[in-house]
């Protein structure tokens, strides 16, 4: 090998093996949180005041609520942050977390072709909504991949009566995203949170045609994680995210995060 | 440089040594004796089991039957073979090459005497202005000369070499020739096969001679030319068999 | 990060304004990926000519086994190591997940069988050539190892890269076991997924022409040397 070679070789040697044995910085925690928090920005918004506050940085993991919970389960994150209220509270009555705190809302919405096929735009209740897409079998994607808003939109459907199947029903096991991204591809409906919604910079023909009934709120909620069942967690620094989160300084850093002028999330502690 | 030895070579008896490959009988069991400072040319047509009969006798192939034994401790031995085989670097890195690998017996052979030694044996064999070049892109004739000048730095007391000729023009063919005296003129025994009648009279002591998988004799050269005993030997000096 | 329609003069006007944060990305990109193809060559280049040298019973099993993980999806390999390295899995104390040194292993995983069973096919047919030489000289089998990876060097340079190059596309391991942490884990290929997620198409792609970019810099440095070696060394 030429010198030449040997110092390129050397110098990368180098820089990957310093890089990657970074010094390790202890404080921080690991929270798993779902893709439409961290798609929308709010916490590139709200962390950094956390962490003036306590010197505390948060390692976010953006995956579905399902997946949440099995890192939660298996003891890979020190804290949740999630939309599935009655996930969690099983959550808590297994025995995996200590306490559940309402934190902030946000809304699902509808969207679709921006002609409207199944004229949804003027429907009474969001189940209004969701019979009449059936109805007209208009194509309409679905996460189908067991997430906070996948199991939400299911819970729609069976409160309107109806199974969801047949030709216009797709499921894409995908996350929110990807779920647009093919929704605006093949003209479909579909549900969607609003802060994805509004941060989603792909919509095509896609339009917001239906929002604002109560049954489409969708409640976050924050996970104290059991020490007992996981001593090795950073529980005390972990706490601290927890009541900061329903603090009244945290739920001002939730309430001005805006995209565009509106506001994504809504906060709720008691 | 080298301190070529003037020990006796050790003899080297083949015991009914024979080869069967999937059921094909490729040298019939043969025993053969080699002793001395010989220059032993091992003939015979195409197919005949020349080369494997080398093979067998320099250890890199076992016989399926039969054994090969050496009188005392196997001496030390060195292959020359028909195609060069050289290692992608340059001509005096070969040579380095063979004697760092053997550096367990010789410890006291530094990296800088190893490239002095194998510039002297480059020098030797009339390679030193190619020291630097890749060995890979050398000439035939070259190449050849490198794998004596390797096998030179062995010390070997025994060489062996398969058609090392075969390939080569006239000019090259004279220089092999005359790196292989230079081995003998420094007691060590040769043991080559060639298909070259005239290459044979020239260098040979004694003549081996196969057909078939058969040795068929075993004589001092000038018997073997003058008077062979065999009916294939007669229609192969008289070049009769296809070769 | 801004953006236009355009994906190309996205990728230009990234390069141009290369901000801290996407010079993180970029550097743990190349980051976990050489370091795992070092590690993988340095496991598999001597375990692939150890496979061409010697015959041993349940030998092709192995090969055909290599060859199959060579088309392990790199999901399937995150998962495993996410299992192994999750708190609950059996290397859990050691507390890797979410780190990019979980992504060098996931990584090693998947570069590992490519670089081993295409050694194994390029020393095999140089010790096809080699083998009668090397036992003349008196070479051991395992001292014949370090000779032939040598002189296959410049074959097995085209192999690394193979390599480096299934390294640096892959998405699915380092996603699993690095989680796209921003700052932290978050990757070339992990970026152009989030951004196609939030529909930031142009980004997206943009991030892709990137990395195609590097990863055809690299090429073509490795190509540059080999091929000036070869030259001086035939």
């Amino acid at each position: 090998m030429n010198k030449a070679s040997a110092f390129i070789f050397a110098g990368t040697l180098g820089l990957t093996i310093s890089g990657t044995l970074m010094a390790a910085d202890d404080d921080y925690i690991t929270l798993a949180s779902t893709t439409s928090t961290e798609n929308s920005g709010l916490f590139d918004a709200i962390i950094p005041a956390f962490t003036e506050a306590t010197g505390i940085d948060v390692r976010v993991v953006a995956v579905g609520t399902g997946q949440a919970f099995e890192i939660g389960r298996r003891g890979d994150a020190d804290s949740l942050l999630v939309h599935d209220t009655a996930g969690e509270k099983q959550f808590v009555a297994d025995g995996y977390a200590t306490e559940r705190l309402d934190v902030m809302y946000n809304d699902f919405v509808i969207v679709g072709p921006s002609d409207d096929p199944a004229g949804i735009s003027d429907s009474e209740t969001v189940v209004d909504a969701m019979q009449r897409i059936a109805k007209s079998e208009s194509p309409f994607a679905s996460r189908g991949d067991d997430s906070g808003t996948n199991r939400a939109e299911l819970r729609l459907w069976e409160d309107a009566g109806i199974t969801p199947q047949g030709e216009w029903y797709r499921e894409l096991g995908s996350g929110m995203g990807p779920t647009l991204n093919t929704a605006a591809g093949m003209d479909a409906y579909a549900m969607t949170d609003r802060a994805t919604w509004v941060a989603f910079n792909n919509p095509q023909d896609l339009a917001l045609l239906y929002e604002g009934d109560e049954a489409l709120f969708n409640q976050y909620g924050s996970l104290l994680l059991s020490e007992e069942r996981h001593p090795h967690l950073k529980h005390d620094l972990a706490a601290q995210w927890h009541e900061w989160l329903v603090s009244e300084q945290g739920q001002q850093a939730i309430a001005d995060f805006e995209v565009d002028g509106q506001q994504l999330f809504f906060p709720n502690a008691e | 440089m080298n301190a070529h030895h003037t020990p006796p070579v050790a003899t080297l008896e083949l015991d009914s040594v024979g080869f069967i490959h999937r059921g094909h009988t490729l040298l019939k069991p043969t025993s053969l004796r080699l002793s001395g400072c010989q220059r032993t040319l091992i003939m015979g047509p195409n197919g005949a089991g020349k080369s494997l009969l080398m093979r067998l006798a320099h250890g890199l192939i076992t016989p399926t039957s039969g054994s090969v034994r050496w009188q005392g401790s196997p001496p030390a031995q060195a292959m020359v073979f028909q195609r060069p085989v050289l290692l992608r670097r340059s001509a005096l890195d070969n040579l380095t090459y063979v004697l760092a690998i053997n550096k367990a017996p010789r410890p006291e052979l530094t990296t800088l005497t190893r490239k002095a030694q194998a510039m002297s044996a480059l020098e030797k064999f009339g390679l030193a202005h190619l020291a630097k070049r890749p060995a890979r892109v050398l000439s035939g004739g070259e190449q050849q000369r490198l794998t004596l000048a390797r096998a030179w730095l062995l010390n070997p007391q025994v060489l062996f070499l398969d058609e090392p000729t075969s390939a080569l023009d006239p000019a090259a063919i004279k220089a092999v020739e005359d790196a292989v005296l230079e081995f003998h003129h420094s007691g060590t025994r040769i043991v080559m096969t060639t298909h070259d009648l005239h290459q044979a009279r020239r260098l040979a002591n004694d003549i081996v001679f196969l057909h078939n998988g058969e040795l068929l004799e075993h004589t001092p050269a000038s018997d073997f030319f003058t008077a062979p005993a065999s009916r294939e030997a007669k229609a192969f000096i008289r070049g009769e068999l296809v070769w | 990060m801004q953006t236009s329609d355009n994906p190309f003069s996205t990728a230009l006007s990234l390069i141009v304004n290369m901000d801290s944060a996407l010079l993180s990305i970029v550097q743990l990109s190349l980051q976990v990926s050489l370091m795992a193809v070092i590690i993988a060559s340095v496991l598999a280049l001597p375990l692939g000519a150890a496979l061409a040298l010697w015959r041993f019973p349940g030998r092709n099993v192995v090969i055909v086994a290599l060859n199959a993980l060579m088309g392990l999806p790199p999901v399937v390999a995150g998962l495993c190591v996410y299992l192994l390295l999750s708190r609950a899995g059996p290397l859990g104390e050691w507390g890797l997940l979410f780190t990019p040194t979980a992504m060098v292993i996931a990584q090693v995983i998947l570069v590992l069988p490519i670089i081993a069973a295409l050694t194994r096919q390029q020393v095999e047919a140089l010790h096809g050539e080699y083998a009668e030489q090397l036992n003349s000289l008196g070479l051991s089998r395992l001292s014949m190892i370090p000779t032939l990876l040598w002189d296959a060097r410049f074959g097995l340079l085209t192999v690394i890269l193979a390599g480096f190059g299934r390294a640096s596309a892959e998405v699915g391991a380092v996603m699993i076991v690095g989680g796209n942490i921003d700052g932290v884990t978050r990757v070339m290929t992990t970026s152009i997924v989030l951004e196609t997620s939030k529909g930031n198409l142009p980004m997206a792609l943009g991030l892709g022409i990137i990395l195609l970019a590097l990863v055809t810099m690299i090429n073509a440095i490795a190509h540059i040397i080999g091929e000036t070696a070869k030259r001086r060394l035939g």
